[in-house]
């Protein structure tokens, strides 16, 4: 009789030498992603420090922090969908793990940085 | 048995009923992910925390809130002003070892002892160097370059702060006295985070070791899986993950 009430899971699986290789390969190539982005943001940061892209407040370092944040949250999602295998996992632990984390921590974000400013603001009138 | 003993799990015993297990991952998988997501979460709401505190202050000329570049700009055995440089280095390292580890990971599904032996060695060497260049960036935070002078006070933007922390030098034309590193309060965020995330290192770099020291005595091999290798690895690629945005939010932004 065939049991089906045995879980495999994925990647608990062996895999073979070919399948390795090809699993190398890749890892490799994100190792020379995530190189060149740590890079280029040195390489940013020593062409466009903040007073050199405009200071505090104007549009040109704004853009440069915007920047920062897309190579960050690209090398972010390099680890943990490659170096931690979440790409390779169902969707459903996927999105357990990565939407209740993108939620919270964007609206913790917007709500404190929304804060900051008024609370910055309040604190300066004081005086 | 008690760890994963076979990867044959009777799904009904274990999930209660069913056929299918709805993440595809073991238990002891899945409790590591729960960890690293609670993990996260205070990170994220420290980072948050000094998201607020520099909103709050950065556009107070008097607050002499750091910018990023300028926050560490000194390297070892010279003088030289280097932005970046450093920390660009820490990170490297960091990323390094992280993909030491994956192939440690993947040499364990292949069931090959030496392989996972060699690049969980340079796992652990690899974290260790980390710990080390942290300890020399603090202490030159902390005493200075030369031992003599704190850095911050080399640094404009971090010499005096209106949040209780007072810079003055040379008390009545003696020695220099310095009361504090700069503004108190980027000092306790930056000691704070990147002092967590460094007691996180040093946690990754025991477990590995531990770890390093079952897959040489052959536990894992007889287990038929490494699958114990694959959840320290997790930890130590979130480990790397924070330092990505630790590494954005100190120094870049």
């Amino acid at each position: 009789m065939v049991r089906d009430d045995i879980i495999e899971y994925s990647l608990d699986g062996h895999h073979s030498e070919e399948h390795g290789q090809k699993i190398r390969k890749k890892i490799w190539k994100v190792t020379a992603l995530l190189s060149i982005v740590t890079i280029i943001e040195v390489a940013i940061g020593w062409v466009l420090p903040r007073e050199a892209a405009g200071g505090l407040e104007s549009w040109g370092w704004f853009g440069v922090e915007v920047i920062y944040m897309v190579l960050t949250v690209l090398k972010a999602a390099y680890i943990i969908l490659v170096f931690m295998h979440l790409g390779d996992e169902r969707k459903a632990l996927r999105r357990m793990i990565l939407w209740p984390y993108i939620l919270f921590i964007l609206y913790l974000v917007f709500i404190l940085v929304t804060e900051a400013y008024h609370v910055g603001d309040a604190w300066m009138n004081l005086h | 048995m008690a760890g994963a003993a076979s990867k044959e799990i009777d799904s009904a015993t274990l999930w209660g009923g069913g056929y299918t297990s709805p993440f595809s991952v073991s238990y002891g998988k899945l409790m590591m992910w729960f960890f690293l997501v609670s993990d996260g979460l205070t990170f994220g709401g420290l980072l948050s925390a000094l998201g607020f505190a520099k909103f709050a202050n950065v556009n107070d000329a008097a607050s002499h809130w750091p910018t990023g570049e300028e926050v560490f700009t000194h390297l070892p055995f010279t003088h030289a002003h280097a932005p970046l440089i450093y920390v660009a280095l820490m990170t490297f390292i960091l990323i390094v070892s992280s993909v030491t580890m994956v192939l440690a990971v993947e040499a364990g599904h292949r069931m090959d002892k030496k392989a996972v032996i060699k690049w969980l060695l340079l796992t652990v060497v690899g974290g260790l160097i980390f710990l080390g260049s942290q300890v020399w960036e603090w202490s030159t935070f902390i005493a200075g370059p030369d031992g003599d002078l704190s850095t911050w006070y080399d640094n404009g933007t971090l010499s005096h702060s209106p949040y209780g922390g007072v810079f003055e030098a040379g008390g009545h034309g003696h020695e220099t006295i310095i009361h504090s590193y700069g503004p108190t309060l980027y000092a306790n965020f930056f000691f704070f985070i990147t002092g967590f995330h460094g007691f996180h290192v040093f946690t990754g770099v025991l477990f590995n070791f531990l770890v390093l020291r079952n897959v040489i005595r052959g536990v894992y091999h007889k287990r038929g899986h490494y699958e114990m290798v694959e959840k320290v690895g997790l930890y130590w690629h979130f480990v790397d993950l924070v330092w990505v945005f630790v590494f954005t939010f100190f120094y870049l932004v």
